[in-house]
């Protein structure tokens, strides 16, 4: 059954690793009107920080771009929130979905970003054309 | 020293050096946290690396990097790792990880 949409917001970030921290205040704020426990709202918070920083990371390599972050709340007090980019794309969405799997070789990234992201949320869902960009969608409904 | 969102105290006490965190853990923060940690290690060569993370209230998969980073590099230099007094999300992002399964890092409350 279809749940109405309250409210919504959209927000573009520059890539820049300060902004991980402003993009879960941001969305941490606009949530708050749901009256989240401070543990559903400290997952999502952690959800929205993994997808910033894969923007940052990965999709653009640290060269910079912008990060185009959504989030709807609804009337049965479920939020979607959408991070896109318009980096490089993740070639096998699958295998970097998986626990551990990182293209990065310092040694410094821990490869559980999605993984994350999925425990934190209800349903993940990622969109990426190599070339294009990606884009992540979470969903988390409040108790 | 002061990183913006994330401090971190060294403390080199005979063949231990304790690191204490404070503040929120991500890929922007840890970064020069990551570098401050490695020069104590390697100017101290201790033999145990305490990771004191009582005062961290938040962290993400990045901050599970500088974690696995720094067991890493201290594994290479024949250190111990300890990671004391993680809090709540701490432990849930911890949890996320597998971090209790590695052999290698120890975690005491």
């Amino acid at each position: 059954m279809k749940t109405e949409k309250i409210n919504e917001m959209k927000a573009t970030l520059p890539a820049l690793s300060v902004n991980e921290g402003v993009a879960r205040a941001l969305v941490g704020a606009f949530c708050a009107q749901l009256n989240p426990t401070l543990e559903e709202i400290a997952d999502l918070k952690c959800a929205v920080s993994e997808a910033v920083t894969n923007c940052i990371v990965h999709a653009y390599r640290g060269e910079g771009g912008p990060i185009y972050i959504s989030v709807s709340l609804y009337q049965d007090r479920s939020i979607t929130v959408t991070v896109r980019d318009r980096g490089c794309g993740i070639p096998d969405v699958a295998l970097a979905r998986q626990p551990l799997y990182t293209t990065n070789t310092d040694g410094e990234r821990s490869g559980m970003g999605f993984s994350v992201m999925e425990t934190f949320t209800d349903c993940l869902t990622v969109r990426s054309r190599t070339g294009v960009g990606t884009g992540v969608t979470m969903k988390k409904r409040l108790l | 020293m002061n990183t913006e969102g994330l401090q971190v105290t060294l403390k080199a006490e005979g063949e231990e050096l304790f690191a204490v965190l404070s503040g929120e853990v991500d890929h922007h923060t840890a970064a020069s946290v990551r570098k401050e940690i490695d020069t104590a290690l390697f100017k101290h060569r201790p033999r145990r690396l305490y990771l004191d993370l009582s005062g961290v209230d938040f962290m993400d998969s990045s901050g599970l990097g500088l974690i696995l980073g720094r067991a890493a590099l201290s594994e290479e230099m024949g250190a111990e790792v300890t990671l004391l007094h993680p809090g709540a999300r701490v432990k849930k992002i911890l949890a996320v990880a597998g971090i209790s399964r590695l052999s290698h890092i120890k975690t005491e409350e």
